[in-house]
């Protein structure tokens, strides 16, 4: 539902982004090179990739923090076939089906065994990066075939990298999906009064399921990028990935409440979110100075609506 | 009689733009029942909130026992003496009943909470009430009536002087409510005032003596009841003369639309077995509890039933009871919940077209002369009973075989509710089966063909349309 | 009364009571396969160990009943105890009585900024929570310049507070006994604590009972984040190093806690004596797994799985039992 409110969200954040990017141009001699800026897309990436069937998945009402402990676990889960000697296509499809039984697990939580999303993902997150920890202890994995760093760190055409591109492909699917499809229409639904999505005949449990075990395929995929990107494993591999992933979520103007958010608003926030991270970097600030920033901003952009609406 | 216990003077109040009280008075005497009366919209529950402290007027003058009063806050209420009985049972219930009564009013020994004297002075005045269960129990076991009771209590411990009860009778049984006005005549002839808000005729003339009317935030007449009547009072609600509610219907049923064998639910109702036929309107009576909504619930789908079967020659929907929590996703549009149940009609290969979308609504807008500025505004926005409108066009949209309404004119205006028994009959009449589910015995005794009586989970009778009467619908529905 | 409702009347003291069973249960299997496990300095070591999960479980419990979380708590324990490892690195002589209230008064105030953006502005306390956390652990790096504070920067009395033992059992243990049966009795007895369970299980109807539903979160945050202040302090001495990642992840463990111990995610539920039971059944774990020979790596993971089967029994016992209209009948 895209409602005034959503647009001036977005125009925000293009104001938001437009201003950052002339503020590090001028700051920093590097950062108008089309090299450093294809650099620049890799801190957003993997991470925008989860954070769009999470926004789905949070539109309709529900969250997961577990993505984070999802990649570790596909992460390892590729590492140990790797060591075994399997060939690209076997790593990458033990990624990609790790992260989609772990989130049939989550879905399965949620909706069979009907557990509160939030406390059922506080489990799983333990659950999955705590099997990380389990199995490799502090071993880091890294013989990967030769393949497969062309996911992570491969280019498509020019300063287009395959991350990049793979995004692309998928926040458009995302958006059509969202926004021009009855599906989406449902999603929005289920946020914004699941009882009553349930009495007008739609199997609500069902989109639940599917949204979980899809935010689960996605974060299988980012691990299979980013461990391509990397090249190792280690198992804090994405360690605070949730925090920045919904982070992005929020900051493109999806309300927890659920009902509420639009594709588009997560994509600028995405590029908000990577110009800003990118910027510090090149100004040396350390990470953890910089999640100064991402929770102030966190704060910040649920805070701001709130303040005008009270006046 | 005595001096008015509370006067309210031209109170107003706005909200935003919207006037809610345009100018309202009220008094309310002691030892004495006034009923409120007024369609949706008309500042009952306006009115509620400034008495009970949760909002402030904007203007005029309140007038408590024998002075001026500003009722602040709830505290301030409760210290004046005022207690309310709310329809949504404000009951906590993970506290216990005890404790309940003393919500930030615990009786206190040396600055902590003295456990003791609190379920002591609880039990006592649920004694008094004659409330039949104990101060111990956790309030999650209680019946709404309980809760009802408890909320009472709560005021009584408060030394409440004016009681308000704020459509109480809106899911209780007979026996409940006729044991809810037991203790409201208690209070009243101990010298309380009460104030009573209710949609329903017989009990105001059954409990009340005095009356207030409110139509559109405005008074526009009180008095005794004893001097006024029944059509009188509609007039002053609704303004206008009003049509015949029910309009007449016969029809000759044709085939089985749907045939129900044996169906159970267990722990809700069993050994259920009817049939309905094109044409026809089957009634379901019954008092609350008697596993009629579970029974509509699981004939449309969204409850699995245990055993038994259910054949349709076609779609089954339901226009459930819950209007706002069940029937419409309040922040959606008009056109979009319209939409909802039949996505698949229109975008059948997956794609949404908004133009066809605000056509559909467009046209159940005009059908069903819902009043709303344009298909794209909230349904919240809307009155009850053009919500109710909005909910009955997204299945009637649908073309279904059989159509079931769930208590459909439960607190909704005159007029909408003679716009649903029009729209029921015509659909009906056009060849589908109809299931009307409803608690008002003049609705069901009119409108349906046959009906059909639930009783603590199983039926209990079926009376055609000569033999439906009040009184023998009653006695099946009750306990023997 | 019917038999269902006495029976659902004491279900909290049931439930507790069921925990403490499994707890001892859980131990004396323990003992059973390691018998030294039982020895009173063990135990004493093992209620040391979970001395400051017990105190930021409690906490926690009360946020968590008004409706809250708070994912903050172990960046505020961390910056608050480099907080108290700075200022003891400064003013060495002033002893540890200051920085007792230094830590206390930092950690009410972090928890209030917490409880002030969820009371007044409304909003969601996952997301506050979230942001906090970041921005408290960013600012122990620009407070310490990414250095660690270590035991030789210390003076002995800071060192020493948490290790003084009375009656067999460590300053810091004692500490946490003290607080829990503080929490058992105010919640019990302070009327101003009745109303967390009244705010947190109908906000609605408390406002009608003059209760602020909000005002209640924010007090709850003050407390929560008071008591991480001062576990910073604790954690800082007891470990005798200060640095930005301590207690990194923590929040989860509490949290942990919280669910095991009874406390129901959606408000208005939960006992100071559940909590504590869950620490301690979390902590024998813990302290039972080199016995057994499992490496601490499978820590977590059984974390996870504890947790999952507490909230999956909890799911299952919330389930609104279906109206007795037909078990009436037969009555």
């Amino acid at each position: 539902m895209i409602s005034a409110a959503a647009k001036s969200w977005e125009s925000m954040l293009t104001l938001v982004f437009a201003l950052g990017f002339v503020l590090f141009s001028l700051t920093s001699p590097y950062f108008l090179s089309v090299d450093t800026l294809s650099d620049a897309t890799f801190n957003f990436t993997e991470r925008a990739i989860v954070a769009l069937p999470l926004a789905l998945l949070i539109i309709a009402g529900e969250i997961d923090i577990s993505v984070a402990g999802i990649i570790a676990l596909a992460s390892v889960a590729m590492g140990l076939a790797a060591e075994q000697g399997a060939g690209t296509g076997t790593v990458v499809a033990a990624g990609l089906g790790t992260g989609l039984a772990a989130g049939c697990i989550n879905g399965a939580l949620v909706t069979l065994g009907r557990v509160p999303a939030i406390v059922a993902t506080i489990g799983t997150m333990t659950l999955f990066r705590g099997a990380a920890y389990a199995v490799l202890g502090d071993r880091v994995l890294k013989n990967y075939p030769d393949g497969f760093a062309i996911f992570g760190q491969g280019y498509l055409v020019g300063p287009v990298s395959i991350e990049l591109a793979l995004f692309v492909v998928l926040a458009v699917a995302a958006a059509l999906f969202l926004h021009g499809s009855r599906w989406g229409r449902v999603v929005y639904a289920i946020g914004a009064n699941p009882v009553a999505t349930r009495f007008a005949g739609i199997a609500v449990d069902r989109y639940r399921f599917a949204l979980f075990a899809l935010t689960g395929l996605a974060s299988g995929l980012a691990a299979v990028l980013l461990t391509s990107r990397l090249g190792s494993t280690r198992p804090s591999i994405a360690q605070g990935w949730e925090l920045e992933i919904i982070s992005i979520v929020i900051l493109g103007g999806v309300s927890v409440w659920g009902g509420k958010g639009s594709i588009l608003g997560v994509v600028l926030a995405a590029l908000v979110f990577g110009l800003v991270t990118f910027g510090l970097g090149l100004m040396n600030i350390p990470g953890i100075v910089m999640s100064i920033f991402t929770g102030a901003l966190l704060i910040l952009v649920v805070a701001v609506p709130a303040l005008v609406q009270r006046k | 009689m005595q001096a008015p216990l509370l006067t309210l003077t031209d109170i107003r109040k706005s909200f935003g733009g919207v006037r809610a009280l345009a100018g309202v008075n009220l008094e309310l005497h002691p030892g004495s029942i006034t009923a409120l009366l007024g369609e949706n919209g008309a500042g009952k529950s306006t009115l509620v909130k400034i008495l009970s402290g949760v909002h402030q007027p904007d203007s005029g003058v309140i007038h408590f026992n024998g002075g001026d009063a500003r009722i602040d806050s709830p505290t301030v209420a409760r210290d004046l003496g005022i207690g309310v009985v709310h329809q949504e049972c404000l009951v906590f219930d993970q506290l216990s009943i005890a404790e309940n009564l003393f919500v930030n009013a615990h009786p206190r020994r040396r600055g902590t909470v003295d456990w003791d004297s609190l379920h002591a002075r609880a039990q006592t005045v649920l004694d008094e009430l004659g409330a039949g269960f104990s101060a111990h129990a956790p309030a999650a076991s209680l019946s709404i009536a309980q809760k009802h009771v408890v909320q009472i209590a709560r005021a009584l411990v408060n030394d409440s002087r004016l009681l308000i009860l704020d459509e109480p009778t809106a899911s209780l049984s007979q026996r409940e409510c006729a044991e809810l006005f037991r203790i409201a005549r208690k209070l009243r002839d101990a010298g309380c005032a009460l104030l009573f808000i209710t949609h329903r005729f017989e009990e105001i003339f059954e409990l009340a003596d005095r009356y207030a009317v409110f139509r559109d935030g405005a008074s526009v007449g009180a008095g005794r009841l004893a001097d006024t009547g029944r059509e009188e009072l509609i007039r002053l609600m609704v303004g206008r003369p009003v049509e015949q509610l029910f309009p007449k219907q016969a029809v000759a049923p044709g085939e089985v639309l749907l045939r129900v064998e044996n169906l159970g639910r267990a722990g809700e109702f069993e050994g259920v077995s009817f049939t309905l036929r094109r044409g026809e309107v089957l009634g379901i009576y019954g008092l609350v509890g008697a596993g009629r909504s579970e029974l509509a619930q699981v004939l449309f789908g969204v409850q699995r039933a245990d055993c038994g079967s259910v054949t349709a020659r076609g779609d089954i929907a339901l226009v459930p009871e819950d209007r706002q929590g069940q029937g419409s996703i309040l922040p959606f549009s008009v056109a979009a919940n319209i939409a909802l149940p039949n996505l698949a009609a229109l975008a059948p290969n997956g794609w949404m077209h908004a133009q066809r979308e605000r056509q559909l609504a467009q046209q159940w807008i005009g059908t069903l002369a819902i009043k709303a500025e344009n298909p794209a505004q909230p349904v919240r926005d809307l009155s009850g009973g053009n919500q109710q409108k909005v909910v009955l066009a997204k299945w009637l949209a649908r073309n279904p075989a059989v159509l079931i309404l769930d208590e459909p004119t439960k607190g909704i205006d005159v007029g909408a509710k003679a716009a649903v028994h029009q729209v029921t009959t015509e659909f009906a009449a056009a060849g589908h089966g109809v299931i009307l589910i409803s608690s008002e015995l003049p609705e069901i005794i009119a409108m349906s063909d046959r009906v059909l009586v639930m009783r603590r989970g199983r039926l209990r009778g079926e009376f055609s349309r000569e033999a439906a009467t009040p009184a023998a619908l009653l006695r099946a529905a009750s306990d023997a | 009364m019917t038999h269902a409702a006495r029976k659902r009347g004491s279900q909290v003291a049931r439930r507790d009571l069921q925990f403490a069973l499994l707890t001892l249960a859980l131990l004396a299997a323990v003992v059973w396969a390691f018998p030294g496990f039982a020895s009173p300095d063990n135990l004493a070591a093992l209620l040391d160990d979970t001395a400051i999960l017990v105190m930021l479980a409690l906490g926690q419990m009360l946020v968590i009943l008004v409706r809250g979380i708070d994912l903050s708590v172990a960046a505020n324990l961390a910056l608050c105890g480099m907080l108290a490892a700075l200022f003891n690195r400064a003013f060495p002589e002033l002893g540890v009585l200051p920085v007792l209230a230094l830590t206390l008064a930092a950690g009410g105030l972090l928890g209030a900024l917490n409880g002030i953006l969820v009371w007044k502005l409304r909003l969601p306390p996952i997301v506050v929570t979230l942001g906090t956390m970041s921005v408290y652990r960013g600012v122990i790096y620009l407070l310490s310049g990414g250095e660690w504070v270590n035991d030789n920067e210390m003076s002995p009395a800071f060192v020493a507070f948490t290790r003084a033992e009375f009656l067999g059992l460590t300053s810091l243990s004692w500490l946490a006994l003290i607080c829990a049966v503080a929490f058992m009795l105010l919640l019990r007895r302070l009327p101003l604590a009745r109303n967390f369970y009244a705010a947190g299980g109908n906000p609605e109807a408390a406002a009608y009972s003059g209760i602020d539903a909000g005002r209640m979160q924010f007090l709850a945050y003050v407390v929560c984040g008071a008591i991480a202040g001062l576990a910073g302090y604790l954690w800082v001495a007891r470990f005798a190093v200060a640095y930005t990642d301590i207690a990194l992840g923590f929040e989860l463990q509490v949290i942990a806690a919280c669910l095991i111990g009874g406390v129901a995610i959606g408000g208005g539920v939960g006992s100071a004596l559940g909590v504590v039971l869950g620490c301690l059944f979390l902590g024998i774990i813990r302290n039972s797994l080199p016995l057994v020979g499992i490496s601490a790596f499978w820590q977590m993971f059984i974390n996870g799985m504890v947790i999952l089967a507490a909230v999956l029994l909890s799911a299952r016992q919330q389930r609104q039992p279906r109206t007795t209209t037909l078990e009436v009948a037969r009555d």
